[in-house]
């Protein structure tokens, strides 16, 4: 008996891995071709007669343009085309929209307003003849002084860095509020104690290691305008080329194949597919542009900038009860943050956290400066990292200043379980959430009590060694559309699902992977709502003539809401099944039953008919009145957005001579709903953390007094190696969505959003008793150094 | 990104690399494993005329033991040394060193001479040249020089090599007393350049002082920095905590570093004189642990 | 210039500018696009290819300097229709995600195990520290390597049996 049981488990098992179905960390189908090197990026596009074009950009980060010469570039041979800004003018292509609204030089015509601005292009029959000329385009400029903090920009007399912008007198660019100030002023004046931070998260960028770039190939005689590119966003980059290239969208293809990663740096539409496609179109031959890392680094959508200062109200109890927080955004000389048009700050007002704090008040102003445009979300969704980090730092202040253990205030503070779906002050519906058994999970693993006695014998002893907390939720998904819309596109996402007669299917999707594994993961959701191993399901996306129109990745969006449309379609497609399925057995549908691929009619499990059996009777002997085939499509807005949440525990030890700081151990307990493939799940979760391990310690773009970029190459910008990066110690609790269709949240930035904090927090922790309160991002050595020097501490 | 067009050649031979090199004078450019040159031709900081590539020629690789030197050839790898085992004990802080530079492929192809004569401030063996007390055998077709590494770097990517000669051998002279050294980098990651580094090489007399200490200094200066100094309050000296501390105060005041994104000049500064403490007491440790 | 050298075992003769960089000869006159460009300053390793057997950057070698030698791209990995031991560790502990570092990595990978059939964690982190990847953390990246390392070993074994 005991025997059977094993075997009937056993055999269960077997059939749940064959299936490939929600839970099974099946090996991802996608890796065949990268793992041959004939993955298929961009940069591998060859098409004959393909020129190739170089991007000549501005050395200086404010000046005025008196003249470009090119001729010296065009008597190079084999040179075909030097466009300027004043060429493209002449086809009102000068300048383009952007994603916040605003507007973007495409190629400078009046001035340059960034270092790394796009002035010329050349365009030649190799790129070697194309960097050749580049260096020969002359330009004069008329230097002018520029602007590289956002408190320069808005201080009285500023120079106004957008004067070409009809009613733009200073460098303001919004103002935008959240919350409830009368309240927060109530709270704050019944306050017990107030604990305030001021902090900056400085700019970062996504630099995934394939750079942007595009082969735009124009037929003349055709009509047709196919574009490779690297765009996370392959249907919205159509709609609006479309609207910017004056283009009509049913002629315009956008093929985005493998991408290189993205983390939101391929969201945009930058100045050099533009150009690209115009001196397509003008010359009639395919032109490559291909970015190099400079011009990555310096010219497209970078991260963060956010200057951050806040109080939290306590009351006697140390019970939050009211949250303030300002902040000023850089979002250089363009505001092209892509984000929801409705928020200008993204969605950082969910900076209360996985707090219960009734009364908040968010205050946000942008400006503009000499730098580049961009406030893309590396890895984040709409600035939930910056407000994640914010409040995750402060509540460690908090707990510093009233004597406590950090995971005491948060317990004391959390949101509890019972109390979802919870209203936030500053207007969120948070799903579901268990903090605190996160919070223990986190804390068991780590042996957190053992640590903290180790920490109180090194600190007899003069050895600096600390222990940092976060406790982070997200809010990813998004729409639904009504409240979420890119540039008037709402945020909806799609599926199309094409089952074939031998019962082999077709998912196309409106999203776009950029190495997170979709051909594997929805797959999976298919094989677990329909039956149909994940084997036999292949998985289209990047091809805006061969996928449904959708909003593609970022922001967490895929699962939420293409994972979502995709469990959808499952579905439809089932219960047409039953329809078939009733005409086979002869039977009333409503008598019809489904589990796990086979269809049988109440009361006899025994009498099946496989959902293999049903597609091909779909195609082949359909009852009157049905239409043919086994497809379907679903467009799904989200009811809401989904509440990813977790706890990350950070040990470090310090070296008092060099300053430099030793990550020890990392912690992190992921409550991500359902995991559909843990494994895929886990190596989002490896790679956010390390991405923001980078942010915590290395990865920087700054910039000297007259507006040069420091951080333009990966010498400057620094990104971790396998050596310097630590090694994870992954936990979970699983928290379903209650709206989701199988209870799942986005994750593949759940670590970049809430790891830096816990990072910070465990140098802070090391410090904290010798007075140090703040320590900003990027920490790095001589910082470190300097504060304790501050201090008095010294080897 | 593509470097600016140029001439190549690959002499089979010593004699004709001499020649070409006298005759282009400063449009040529000697290419050894290419890793830093290459790197400079690529953002077109060099745009050389000609590229005499001296991979071709014999003789120029190899580390051995011959007259009281170890003599290393010129084209010797990076991997090269760092597998040297044969030189611990001996010459520790080029074994220490050695794996510290830039990044393991860069080390499959990169050279000590090439990087020698590249002179980057922030480049490893400067600074391991001048604590072992080094020297260049450098030719030209007029002939040989031997060139002490006190005294050769000159400046950023500036040494006292001619521009019609190119090295050949590194010789650093090992005696018969006990002696440890090692290599302190502060990099911001691997494959960075040092923000502040430290070589330290000791040898010891028959009574137990310090007889010679070499200490070279590493990105705190226009160029490699011998912290003269520092060894002279070393030389003839009981190694006590005392005597360690001050000559790394020396040590650090030896320094000359600039601010920059890295740190501040205080900063290096102090670093300098913490690697120099720690690195003195390492060697002096492994000098006392050796076999004389 | 004329340059021969042999790539996958291969002997290839192409004519080139000196300038040209190996990896674009690889990419653009061989066509075989599995080896990358990440950067333009040596540190990301996404060009990797072996050079008589080690791994070195392709983006930091001028084409001539290949003369006379051999070169394994990630194209010359699976031989026979069999896949190398590194790839197919790279596909069984999830070792990749957009695959862009992986030709590089598993070269670097196989390489490594070649030189030291047992390496540590350590070992195994910095072998691979001149390779970026932004996907994985290097965590899965670092198993990808063991697993490749165990199969050999029990392949190994085998034979001996």
């Amino acid at each position: 008996m005991a025997v059977d049981t094993t075997e009937a488990a056993a055999a269960a098992e077997a059939a749940r891995q064959a299936m490939g179905g929600i839970g099974v960390s099946l090996a991802r189908k996608e890796d065949a071709r990268f793992i041959h090197g004939q993955g298929h990026y961009v940069d591998d596009v060859v098409l004959p007669g393909m020129l190739h074009m170089v991007i000549v950009r501005s050395p200086h980060a404010h000046a005025r343009i008196k003249g470009i010469d090119s001729s010296a570039a065009m008597a190079i041979p084999g040179v075909v085309a030097v466009v300027t800004g004043e060429l493209l003018a002449q086809h009102k292509l000068a300048w383009m929209p952007t994603l916040s609204g605003d507007t973007q030089a495409v190629l400078a015509t009046d001035k340059v307003r960034f270092q790394g601005q796009e002035v010329a292009c050349v365009i030649a029959e190799t790129k070697y003849i194309a960097e050749d000329a580049a260096q020969l385009v002359s330009v004069d400029y008329e230097p002018l002084q520029a602007i590289t903090t956002p408190q320069q920009a808005i201080a009285p007399g500023a120079i106004v860095i957008r004067d070409e912008k009809e009613g733009q007198t200073d460098n303001k660019i919004y103002h935008w509020e959240a919350g409830d100030k009368d309240a927060t002023d109530a709270a704050f004046a019944r306050a017990a104690k107030v604990v305030s931070l001021e902090t900056f998260y400085p700019r970062c960028h996504p630099s995934p290691l394939e750079t942007c770039g595009c082969v735009a190939d124009l037929n003349p005689v055709t009509g047709n305008a196919t574009i490779y590119m690297t765009s996370q966003a392959p249907h919205a980059h159509r709609t609006l080329f479309a609207i910017v290239a004056g283009l009509p969208e049913e002629k315009i293809r956008i093929i985005s194949p493998d991408l290189g990663g993205g983390f939101g740096n391929k969201v945009p539409i930058y100045p050099g597919y533009v150009v690209a496609t115009a001196a397509s179109l003008l010359i009639g031959r395919p032109v490559k542009w291909i970015e190099d890392r400079t011009d990555n680094l310096i010219s497209t959508g970078f991260a963060r900038d956010y200057y951050m200062d806040g109080s939290v109200a306590i009351d006697e109890n140390g019970k939050f009860i009211g949250l303030r927080v300002n902040l000023l955004s850089d979002n250089g000389a363009f505001f092209a943050d892509a984000q929801p048009s409705k928020f200008k700050a993204g969605l950082f007002h969910i900076v209360t956290g996985s707090y219960d704090i009734p009364a908040a008040h968010i205050v946000a102003n942008g400006a503009y400066t000499n730098k580049a445009p961009g406030g893309v979300a590396y890895r984040c969704s709409f600035r939930v990292t910056e407000a994640s980090y914010f409040i995750e730092r402060l509540v460690e202040s908090a707990a510093v200043e009233l004597g406590q253990d950090p995971v005491t205030t948060r317990l004391n503070n959390f949101i509890q379980p019972e109390a979802f779906p919870y209203k936030s002050a500053s207007g969120f519906e948070y799903d579901s959430g268990n903090y605190p058994a996160a919070m223990k999970v986190a804390l068991d693993m780590l042996g957190y009590d053992e640590l903290r006695k180790e920490q109180a014998e090194k600190r007899a002893k003069g050895e600096l060694m600390g222990i940092g907390v976060a406790s982070f939720t997200e809010v990813v998904g998004a729409g639904k559309g009504k409240d979420y819309d890119i540039a008037g596109l709402r945020m909806f996402d799609s599926a199309e699902l094409r089952v074939h007669p031998t019962g082999k299917a077709i998912l196309k999707l409106g999203v776009m992977s950029q190495g997170q594994g979709h051909e594997t993961t929805f797959a999976q959701i298919v094989a677990e709502e329909l039956g149909i191993p994940a084997s036999d399901v292949e998985v289209r996306e990047g091809d805006t003539d061969n996928t449904p129109f959708g909003l593609g990745t970022y922001a967490s969006r895929s699962t939420p809401v293409g994972g979502a449309a995709t469990a959808v379609v499952a579905r439809k497609l089932r219960d047409k099944g039953k329809i078939i399925a009733a005409h086979l057995f002869e039977a009333d549908v409503a008598d019809i039953e489904f589990a796990k691929g086979k269809y049988n009619v109440k009361g006899s499990p025994d009498n099946v008919k496989t959902i293999q059996d049903i597609a091909f009777a779909a195609y082949t002997n359909i009852p009157d009145g049905i239409e043919a085939g086994l497809e379907g499509v679903t467009y799904y807005d989200p009811p809401n957005m989904t509440f990813p949440f977790g706890t990350y525990l950070v040990v470090v030890d310090i070296d008092k001579g060099t300053g430099q700081v030793k990550v020890r151990r990392m912690v992190a307990v992921d409550d991500c709903g359902v995991r559909i493939n843990p494994m895929i799940v886990e190596g989002q979760i490896h790679g956010g953390l390390t991405e923001g391990f980078g942010i915590a310690f290395m990865e920087l773009i700054t910039f000297d007094d007259e507006g040069n970029c420091i951080g333009s190459n990966f010498m400057d910008y620094l990104i971790p190696t396998a050596w310097e990066t630590p090694r994870f110690e992954l936990g979970q609790t699983v928290t379903p969505s209650p709206h989701h269709p199988i209870g799942a949240k986005g994750v593949g930035e759940s670590a970049t959003v809430g790891s830096p904090a816990a990072y910070v927090n465990a140098v802070i922790d090391a410090l904290s008793h010798l007075g140090i309160t703040n320590i900003d991002m990027p920490i790095t050595s001589d910082k470190v150094w300097a504060a304790l020097r501050s201090k008095g501490v010294t080897e | 990104m593509f470097p600016a067009a140029f001439d190549y050649i690959a002499p089979g031979a010593l004699d004709e690399v001499l020649s070409l090199l006298g005759q282009h004078g400063d449009d040529a450019k000697v290419l050894a494993g290419g890793q830093s040159l290459i790197p400079l031709l690529k953002l077109r900081f060099a745009a050389p005329v000609i590229v005499v590539d001296i991979g071709r020629v014999e003789g120029l690789e190899g580390i051995r033991r011959e007259n009281g030197h170890v003599r290393i050839g010129a084209r010797t790898r990076h991997r090269d040394v760092e597998s040297a085992t044969e030189l611990r004990g001996t010459l520790d802080v080029l074994l220490d060193a050695a794996p510290l530079i830039s990044d393991p492929l860069i080390r499959n192809m990169g050279t000590v001479g090439g990087s020698v004569c590249h002179a980057d401030p922030a480049g490893d063996w400067g600074a391991v040249m001048l604590a072992v007390g080094a020297e260049f055998v450098v030719k030209s077709a007029g002939g040989e020089r031997v060139l002490p590494a006190a005294g050769f770097f000159e400046g950023p990517f500036t040494t006292g090599l001619h521009a019609d000669e190119v090295m050949t051998e590194i010789r650093i002279p090992v005696g018969s007393g006990r002696s440890g050294g090692t290599y302190l980098k502060l990099e911001r990651k691997v494959g960075d350049f040092a923000s502040v580094a430290a070589a330290v090489h000791v040898v010891l007399g028959d009574d137990g002082r310090i007889a010679t200490a070499g200490i070279g200094l590493c990105a705190v200066g226009a160029h490699s920095i011998k912290a003269t100094a520092a060894e002279a309050a070393l030389a003839g000296q009981e190694p006590t905590d005392a005597v360690i501390a001050e000559a790394a105060r020396l040590a650090g005041e030896a320094a000359e570093p600039k601010a920059d994104i890295r740190g501040s000049a205080e900063y290096k500064r102090d670093v300098a004189r913490v690697f120099v403490q720690r690195g003195l007491h390492t060697a002096i440790n492994r000098a006392q642990g050796a076999a004389a | 210039m004329k340059v021969t050298f042999e790539i996958n075992g291969t002997e290839k003769s192409v004519d080139v500018e000196p300038r040209t960089l190996v990896v674009d000869l690889i990419r653009t006159k061989l066509g075989m696009t599995g080896t990358h460009i990440g950067c333009d300053t040596s540190n990301c390793g996404a060009c990797t290819v072996l050079l008589d057997g080690r791994p070195v950057k392709s983006c930091t070698l001028l084409a001539p300097m290949l003369d006379g030698k051999k070169v394994t791209t990630v194209e010359g990995l699976a031989a026979g229709g069999k896949l190398d031991a590194i790839q197919v560790g790279f596909h069984a502990e999830h070792g990749l995600q957009c695959g862009f570092c992986t030709p590089g990595m598993m070269l670097v990978g196989k390489a490594l195990i070649e030189a030291n059939p047992h390496p540590t964690e350590d070992e195994i982190r910095w072998g691979i520290s001149g390779n970026i990847c932004r996907c994985t953390g290097y965590m899965n990246i670092v198993k990808a390597i063991q697993h490749a390392a165990a199969a050999n070993a029990a392949e190994n074994t085998a034979g001996v049996a």
